[in-house]
């Protein structure tokens, strides 16, 4: 039997009162590639977050690696790919810099980086295809090009399991496929993938198996489903706001 | 130049010059943070720490280190909430600091001229004892603010991402609170509490119109601070000004000046015929441009 790397027992999450997820169990097992599918406010950002630790539980547990997620401190196992770089700020930042913290998991506060931390960065940076961008100041980048980025922090780490939100939306069509290709050399040589999707895109062939869910509950756990309706289209393209759950900066007029 | 043969001089001059060097170390990561202004803020707090000093006697220096690091840490606290209501909590946590520091210094014996000192600095009545302490401590903050520099960049870019990697997130945003109560109170002999934001700042927002990376901001800033430590204590000697206010006025005529010519280099370069190749194609071809 494969080891478990991700299980949610009656995982509930609530904002505010307000219940987000609802009774949620999954289990992700090595070398699987799971899409979480589901529309927006469904909870399945909610999800990864909660798999992660960024937001609590108010019910249920989660287990990472066959460890209870409040014991768990083998963080270098695990590479997270947001849905979009940080608020940001004025302070420049090159390619390499912010690729250059996903090492950190790897090599904890007080070491300085060394000759394997620079190869780890400049081989992420060639797997997403950004290996020329390595000096320019990130903002400079497109879109997709910044998202490459985040994927390239993640795997200079080198994790065992990659868990990425919305690792596709509203990005280019160039990215897209660059993307796909790194992803499938991480599953090549055994990583295991969550992935927060609307649709799936080009990532659809490396798909193993989707989970859907619908009003903070799982509505479907099994092969991929096929789109219908509109998302069907090959050029649907879906651009919206990001959800409440965002962190609110102490400055920001929200 | 005369006036370097007096020793209170030269302990003004390595004073201010310690400040400018170690202060936008702290500072890149509070621009970062969008915090550019917390600073001020706990300047703010510091002062009651001072009152507290001269009303009981006591050193208003160690009284205003401790004033400022409770009030970095409530503040940090408040802002790991991350909710509005935190807003509120910081203005009246400034507000109450400095009305609290002008009436203990009030009930104390002290002159407003003692007062002043510490508003808007007395770099040149630093004595000795005080050169230790700036020296000490700022070398501390360059120290830790350079050696955990992958590490608090993570925190202040992307914290939940800092948090997923592992790092001990809470114990870096407490340290960098901490870090900028002590530069507030070292700084605050040197330009004052009102003007301690931009010693920390300025520097940042001058480097950060010319360099691409963080670390070269970095390098920029301190290269800025120090210059302008420098100079502006140079400059109050020969046209015998206050020390701190002239320190803050090179520190923003520096950024005006390297504003205006980035401005002006990218002009140039972007009326020349495409020096080299941009990595990415255009997508459409306007005519005339």
């Amino acid at each position: 039997m494969t080891p478990e790397v991700i299980t949610v027992a009656h995982g509930v999450v609530g904002y505010d009162g307000r219940p987000v997820l609802r009774d949620v169990s999954l289990t992700v097992t090595a070398g699987e590639v799971v899409a979480v599918l589901g529309a927006n406010g469904s909870g399945k950002s909610t999800l990864i977050r909660a798999i992660l630790g960024l937001v609590p539980l108010s019910a249920g547990t989660v287990t990472l690696f066959g460890e209870p997620a409040r014991r768990f401190r083998q963080w270098r196992r695990i590479g997270y790919v947001p849905q979009r770089l940080g608020a940001g700020s004025g302070v420049p930042a090159t390619v390499a810099e912010v690729v250059a913290s996903g090492r950190l998991a790897r090599r904890g506060v007080l070491r300085p980086p060394g000759r394997a931390d620079r190869e780890a960065v400049a081989a992420a940076l060639r797997a997403v295809g950004l290996a020329d961008r390595a000096k320019d100041p990130v903002a400079t980048l497109s879109g997709g090009q910044q998202q490459r980025t985040l994927i390239a922090r993640a795997l200079a780490g080198r994790p065992e399991l990659l868990v990425l939100d919305e690792p596709t939306a509203g990005v280019d069509a160039a990215s897209q496929e660059a993307f796909a290709g790194a992803l499938r050399s991480f599953v090549d040589d055994g990583g295991t993938v969550l992935l927060v999707a609307h649709e799936l895109g080009p990532l659809r062939p490396l798909i193993s198996r989707a989970i859907v869910v619908h009003q903070g509950l799982i509505a479907h756990d099994g092969v991929v489903p096929e789109p219908a309706g509109h998302h069907a289209a090959p050029d649907h393209d879906h651009v919206h706001p990001h959800g409440p759950e965002e962190p609110v900066g102490l400055w920001s007029s929200r | 130049m005369s006036l370097f043969q007096y020793e209170f001089m030269v302990r003004a001059l390595i004073g201010a010059m310690i400040i400018g060097l170690a202060a936008p170390t702290l500072g890149i990561y509070l621009v970062q943070r969008r915090l550019a202004l917390i600073g001020d803020g706990i300047g703010h707090v510091a002062l009651t720490g001072v009152g507290a000093g001269l009303l009981f006697q006591t050193s208003p220096v160690i009284m205003a280190v401790i004033a400022a690091t409770l009030g970095a840490i409530v503040i940090e606290l408040i802002r790991e909430r991350g909710r509005t209501s935190g807003d509120l909590a910081l203005a009246l946590l400034f507000y109450g600091g400095i009305a609290g520091g002008v009436v203990l210094v009030g009930l104390s014996d002290s002159t407003s001229a003692n007062l002043n000192a510490y508003l808007f600095g007395a770099l040149t009545t630093t004595s000795r004892n005080d050169l230790v302490t700036i020296a000490v401590l700022g070398v501390a903050v360059l120290i830790t603010m350079i050696a955990l520099r992958p590490a608090l960049f993570a925190v202040c870019h992307d914290e939940e991402y800092a948090r997923v990697s592992g790092l001990p997130v809470r114990a870096l945003n407490l340290l960098l609170a901490v870090t900028t109560a002590i530069t507030v109170t070292i700084a605050m002999r040197a330009v004052g509490v009102l003007l301690i934001s931009a010693l920390m700042v300025v520097p940042v927002a001058t480097a950060q119109q010319v360099t691409r990376g963080f670390r070269s901001t970095m390098a920029a800033a301190m290269a800025l601070g120090l210059f302008a430590a420098g100079a502006g204590v140079w400059l109050a000697a020969v046209a015998d000004t206050a020390p701190g206010a002239s320190v803050v006025v090179l520190a923003i005529a520096s950024f005006v000046v390297v504003t205006l010519l980035a401005a002006v280099w990218r002009r140039i370069r972007r009326s020349r015929p495409e020096p080299t190749p941009t990595p990415e194609p255009h997508e459409v071809v306007l005519g005339g441009s």
